[in-house]
């Protein structure tokens, strides 16, 4: 249990990171997951006239994965350029369905490697992904 | 031939106590010896099956039969001369009788579907094809437009509201339904004003999967044949753990699934009155289901046939005859005497942990062996993730029926469903992990 909830996750889950909507985002993607019900709204927000992320904003409700999943993308994203951001969200995915085979790299992942352990956990992997999917849609969507 | 369950069978030639009153704990004990999946392990902890409202366990007597049908007599009903041919599809409507007799219908007034969801969408869509002008005069009564109304109940699973949504879309009726009490009942009060001189059909749950609620049938019956409307009952939940009797419920149509109660995947049933099932136009067409055949057109046989269009499921149809054998043996109203003990036990658990609300009647109200509940702060998926570690299997989520869990403010619950293998301690053992849930997380802190 511990390997999967690490106490990061616990405490993302009561005091989110990023959390709430603002004006003025690049573009915004909407996602649930069938099975739970679970939703997010996340929006990327650039740096004026730059393709570098400004912030990830987001709300929505879920399990303690999926919600503390979106508090580390918003924390990651900041600073990175769209391509940037768009080649950690493919690593995550990789990491997350490997089954426990691929750990998850801290340089270029952060603290998101704490959610690790969740891809050992085949029914959980879509809880972990459901802001990463979303951000990677508002990336899609950005325009150029 | 059906063969009486060793453990089960043993129990009832040495003692003759399998009779009355809740089930003894060494009468579970031989119930559990007979279900090979109850002494497994899941992460290192004895299994601790409470998900049985999804679907239930089967007895090795429903195993063994399904086995012995294929390594024996296996080959396809109502097609066919030869002696395997005619023995299978004498043991597939024997099969037919015996949920025939199960139920108190005729043995021509139980179709073979493929589970519940299949059944109920069956009765929709031939009053589909009805309102399209196919069944000529005898389907009239089934036709549908504008100004009628179809009424379901706001606690319906997915299953028995998508098939009568669909069909008010294409008809042009109109779909309204029956609010759910804030203790998980129907209110009744407003049942009497839904159902109206323009409902064609009421369509409803026997049992809640989520509430655990057992909905007053013969009141409903009343309201909807004062009106003329044709009565639908899902009894999925009902049927596995209270029994059901249509005939003294009146009601048109039923339907349920063999394997939430004991029986195999593929195999559901659908009653129906006979001149209603012999009126209704077919839904799926094909082999097996016709008179004569033309390149123009073709004439359907009687209800059941005329409803079962394809090879058939008859292992399963004869698997589900060998569980519905077993639950007799053991008896109904022993079982469902059972479960109400362990709903009151998982009711009254679960009120004393802080934080937790459960959906449904509370605490000595009538329910079933089944209780759903929201933990404040912590999301289903993360209970039931942590029961899991410990061999407990919950289901989590909405249990298709998002209407109700929006009802009640809520997006999704965790529910422990218990059957007649479920012991005391198992339930203890998942309350005192649901403690330690909210211990782990920090629902207080
Ligand atoms: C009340 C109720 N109705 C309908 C269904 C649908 O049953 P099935 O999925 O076997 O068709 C279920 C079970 O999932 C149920 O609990």
């Amino acid at each position: 249990m511990e390997m999967l909830y690490q106490q990061v996750i616990l405490d993302l889950s009561r005091k989110p990171h990023g959390f709430g909507l603002q004006d003025g985002a690049a573009a915004e993607s909407h996602q649930v997951n069938p099975t739970c019900g679970d939703e997010i709204t996340l929006q990327v927000h650039l740096e004026p006239g730059t393709d570098r992320i400004s912030a990830v904003r987001w709300e929505g409700h879920g399990c303690a994965i999926s919600q503390a999943s979106a508090s580390l993308f918003a924390d990651l994203a900041p600073g990175l350029t769209r391509e940037d951001l768009g080649s950690r969200i493919e690593l995550f995915r990789t990491a997350m369905r490997s089954k426990g085979t691929i750990e998850p790299d801290e340089d270029l992942l952060g603290d998101a490697v704490a959610l690790g352990g969740v891809s050992k956990y085949s029914a959980r992997v879509k809880c972990a992904m459901l802001a990463w999917v979303a951000g990677e849609d508002a990336l899609a969507q950005a325009p150029a | 031939m059906l063969t009486l369950p060793r453990t089960i069978a043993a129990m009832s030639a040495t003692a003759p106590a399998l009779q009355a009153g809740p089930l003894s704990d060494p009468e579970i004990q031989a119930i559990r010896r007979d279900f090979p999946i109850l002494a497994s392990s899941v992460n290192g902890h004895p299994l601790v099956y409470l998900d049985s409202g999804a679907t239930s366990q089967k007895p090795t007597g429903v195993l063994d039969t399904e086995r012995e049908f294929y390594e024996r007599r296996n080959s396809a009903v109502h097609r066919g001369a030869h002696t395997l041919a005619a023995l299978a599809t004498e043991e597939f409507e024997d099969a037919r009788g015996a949920v025939a007799r199960f139920i108190g219908a005729g043995d021509d007034e139980v179709v073979w579907t493929s589970n519940a969801t299949e059944a109920l969408n069956l009765v929709a869509y031939a009053m589909g094809n009805a309102t399209l002008g196919r069944g000529g005069e005898a389907s009239a009564r089934f036709r549908l437009g504008a100004g009628d109304e179809i009424v379901v109940t706001e606690m319906e699973h997915h299953a028995n509201l998508l098939p009568w949504q669909e069909l008010a879309a294409r008809t042009g009726a109109t779909l309204r339904y029956i609010p759910i009490a804030d203790d998980g009942t129907l209110r009744m009060d407003v049942a009497a004003e839904t159902i109206n001189s323009r409902t064609r059909v009421l369509a409803f749950t026997h049992v809640s999967n989520v509430l655990g609620v057992i909905n007053p049938v013969a009141d409903l019956v009343a309201l909807g044949h004062a009106v003329g409307a044709l009565v639908v009952l899902d009894a999925c939940q009902s049927a596995p753990h209270l029994g059901l009797d249509v005939a003294a419920l009146d009601v048109d149509f039923a339907a349920f699934s063999g394997h939430k109660m004991l029986g195999p995947t593929g195999v559901g049933v659908l009653y129906g009155k006979r001149e209603l099932l012999n009126a209704l136009p077919p839904f799926l067409v094909g082999g097996s289901m016709i008179t004569t055949v033309t390149m123009e057109t073709a004439e359907y046989l009687p209800a059941p046939q005329r409803f079962e269009a394809g090879t058939q499921r008859v292992a399963q149809a004869i698997g589900l005859a060998a569980a519905i054998h077993y639950l007799d043996v053991v008896g109904l109203a022993r079982i469902a005497e059972h479960e109400a003990s362990l709903g009151a036990m998982l009711v009254e658990g679960l009120s004393l942990i802080p934080g937790i609300r459960v959906l449904g009647p509370g605490i000595g109200q009538p329910r079933v062996g089944l209780a759903s509940f929201d933990v404040a702060g912590v999301h289903s998926h993360d209970v039931g993730q942590f029961l899991d570690d410990r061999g407990i299997a919950v289901r989590v989520g909405h249990h298709c029926a998002q209407p109700l869990h929006r009802r009640f403010g809520v997006t999704s619950t965790t529910r422990a469903s218990a059957y007649l293998y479920t012991t005391r301690d198992e339930v203890a053992e998942f309350l005192d992990g649901v403690v330690a849930a909210t211990e782990f997380f920090g629902v207080n802190s």
